[in-house]
């Protein structure tokens, strides 16, 4: 008998038990419901996270020299963290001396920030993120305004009381107004709104519109930071290879800044966007643990059932397998139409649970602010596990009926 | 094997007898069946039950022979035998010119697909198949591809003049048609032999002289056909009559003396009083 043959017999008898092939699946489709739904998720949240968050947070090929790691969510031990406070501080000083070390195609800026009070006359204050930034940093975030204009070379040289602020700044403190021109008071000290930052979205629920910033010699620098101390620079490579490059000119100038010896680990740190993703990479692996458990609980029930099922099947149509052994039906013959009669069940409920699991991530992406992403090899994956438990579970009940002896089946009544 | 000690049944021709004696030869392919001192005992919970004790048989091509025997004579453990569902515990069964008495379950079950068409008393349809895939079934098995097997089912229904009812389910059918799609299912693969049990069993008189009808139709036009029946009656349709008592064979003679022995009319005997004529 041929394998389509089996298969066309397999959907016959799916066709007149509807009702028990569906009870007898329901594992297998739950299973695999959250085997795609826990794979959508993760996968959305993955791409989320490496192309909006960390994009919003990284510039293409950029990195941060900082004393610490800002992205510190892994695991951390106390010990690390009493080791990060006796660092030194990343000063004014070591700014120069790495940004020449840096290769001409190389981009670079300084940032410092803070939480500050600020105020204007038409709203309540407001605590915000206030920053102040050098030269580049506009061009190596790739922000630009979408009203004013950004501070000029010569307002960063002479630390002018000017802001470029976001658009729920811009929102809160100049309520239906034209924020360009107006003032905004930052710790008390007056500072003019020259431009209204496009808006850059919002991660994970928040706002990411809810800056100020302003010229590094700007005087709420010295709000932000003690004097002379920077929180980072960040460093842009022209590509992948020019930020390598980057980080080991500004690692060798650093370590020779700070005397250390070539035993001693760096005392600062060199942040790039991998740094930022390893921590959810850590997390993604735990997820995908679960995503595996789960759906893996869902198949082992599942699949007892349809051995159970199976068993049941052959038990009711001892008669026909006598009858097809009778007229010629080997034993591989009896042995495949049930192992395809349970595979292509189990493949069904297989693939009611990839239509299940894509309606669940989607409409929990639509609910919910987390995102989900269709893996097309999860699909792959979702059905071949439903056709693999459908040919294990099928494989005893199978066997059993592929031995039965001829004569006595026959003499079964029905 | 003492088979060789037994005395040849009563009405045993010395061809027969011939054939059956030389074990271990090939018989020339004027033989369908040489079965040689058939042995075959059953273990039923520590009690050995001896179903066949050294039984002979030939049958030749284009024969109709009816096995006859009283319940326990062994004649279904012969007929198991016969149509290669069971194989013998000693003794020897060529089967259309192979020995298939010491054949593996797969092989046996190439040879009944090939060899033996097979009709039941219970007729043994698959009942959410129609006519047409049921007689399609042993071609399936055979490896013959599906337009093949539809024309070829097509024709094996026309044959039992059931064509117009090819596509009903066995429960749309009654009992006499669901024997003839039976009896297409068991010619479709042109077997060597027609192999049937009680055939006759659970139908009416009426219906069951339409089917012996059949059978005699399909042994004229030359197919061998052997049909095991505890009916005399039915028996007296075959041209050739073999009893079994005890798991022994105790006559094998010629429709007309078994009919003149048992005094049958060709009339409708009631079967204990024929049994005990036997």
């Amino acid at each position: 008998m041929s394998f389509f043959l089996a298969v066309a017999l397999a959907f016959e008898t799916i066709r007149v038990q509807k009702l028990k092939s569906f009870f007898t699946v329901i594992g297998v489709t739950i299973g695999v419901t959250f085997l795609i739904a826990v794979v959508s998720i993760v996968g959305g949240m993955s791409r989320y996270m490496q192309d909006d968050l960390v994009g919003k947070l990284f510039a293409v090929n950029s990195f941060n020299l900082r004393r610490q790691p800002n992205i510190q969510l892994g695991d951390v031990t106390e010990e690390e963290r009493r080791g990060w406070q006796r660092r030194p501080d990343l000063k004014e000083s070591d700014i120069l001396p790495v940004a020449a070390s840096l290769s001409p195609e190389d981009l670079w800026a300084t940032e410092s920030g803070g939480n500050l009070n600020v105020e204007s006359q038409y709203a309540r204050p407001r605590s915000t993120q206030c920053s102040t930034v050098s030269n580049d940093w506009f061009a190596i975030k790739k922000m630009t305004v979408q009203k004013g204009r950004l501070i000029a070379p010569q307002e960063y040289q002479l630390g002018t009381p000017v802001v470029v602020i976001g658009q729920d700044v811009a929102d809160h403190f100049f309520p239906s107004l034209e924020p360009v021109g107006r003032t905004l008071r930052i710790q008390s000290i007056p500072y003019t709104v020259i431009g209204v930052a496009e808006k850059q979205g919002s991660m994970f629920g928040v706002s990411m519109d809810k800056f100020v910033i302003a010229p590094e010699k700007a005087p709420l620098n010295r709000w932000v930071n003690p004097h002379g101390v920077v929180n980072q620079m960040i460093i842009q490579g022209a590509n992948e290879t020019g930020m390598r490059n980057a980080m080991e000119a500004a690692r060798a100038v650093m370590r020779g800044r700070h005397h250390l010896h070539p035993s001693q680990p760096d005392d600062f740190a060199l942040e790039t966007c991998d740094s930022a993703l390893e921590f959810w990479n850590k997390l993604k692996g735990y997820l995908e643990i679960a995503g595996v458990a789960l759906p893996t609980v869902g198949l082992v029930v599942g699949a007892i059932v349809i051995i159970n099922i199976m068993l049941v099947a052959v038990a009711e149509r001892t008669r026909e397998i006598g009858i097809r052994k009778a007229l010629g039906a080997r034993r591989k013959d009896i042995l495949r139409q049930f192992l395809v009669e349970s595979a292509t069940l189990s493949t069904f409920g297989a693939i009611i649970g990839v239509v299940l699991g894509i309606a669940f991530a989607k409409g929990l992406a639509a609910v919910s602010p987390l995102p989900a992403a269709i893996e097309v090899w999860s699909i792959f994956v979702g059905v071949g596990v439903g056709a693999g438990v459908g040919i294990i579970a099928g494989i005893y009940p199978a066997s059993r009926a592929a031995l039965l002896d001829p004569i006595a089946a026959m003499r079964q009544e029905t | 094997m003492n088979s060789n000690t037994l005395e040849a049944p009563l009405g045993m021709t010395a061809e027969r007898k011939a054939v059956t004696d030389k074990f271990g030869q090939a018989p020339d392919s004027k033989w369908v069946i040489v079965a040689r001192g058939i042995k075959r005992e059953y273990d039923m919970g520590g009690e050995i039950v001896r179903a066949l004790r050294g039984v002979d048989l030939a049958i030749g091509r284009n024969e109709y022979v009816a096995i006859m025997g009283p319940s326990g004579s062994g004649k279904s453990t012969l007929m198991n035998v016969i149509g290669c569902l069971d194989t013998p515990n000693a003794g020897e069964y060529w089967l259309n010119g192979q020995e298939v008495s010491k054949m593996s379950d797969d092989a046996l079950a190439r040879v009944r697909n090939k060899e033996i068409g097979f009709v039941f008393q219970t007729f043994n349809l698959l009942p959410r198949a129609t006519a047409l895939h049921n007689v399609e079934l042993p071609l399936v098995y055979a490896g013959v591809s599906s337009d093949e097997r539809k024309r070829r089912a097509k024709q094996a229904l026309e044959k039992v003049q059931l064509d117009n009812r090819m596509d009903h389910r066995p429960n749309e059918l009654s009992g006499g048609q669901r024997q003839r799609v039976a009896i297409a299912r068991a010619l479709v693969n042109d077997p060597s032999m027609l192999l049937a049990d009680e055939p006759t069993g659970n139908l009416d008189s009426n219906t069951s002289e339409e089917i012996m009808r059949v059978f005699e139709g399909l042994a004229n036009s030359g197919q061998t056909v052997v049909m095991v029946t505890h009916e005399p009656d039915i028996a007296q349709h075959a041209r050739r009559v073999v009893v079994l008592r005890d798991g022994l064979m105790s006559t094998d003679e010629r429709r007309d003396d078994f009919v003149a022995r048992l005094g049958l009319t060709g009339e409708h005997v009631k079967v204990h009083e024929a049994e005990t004529r036997l």
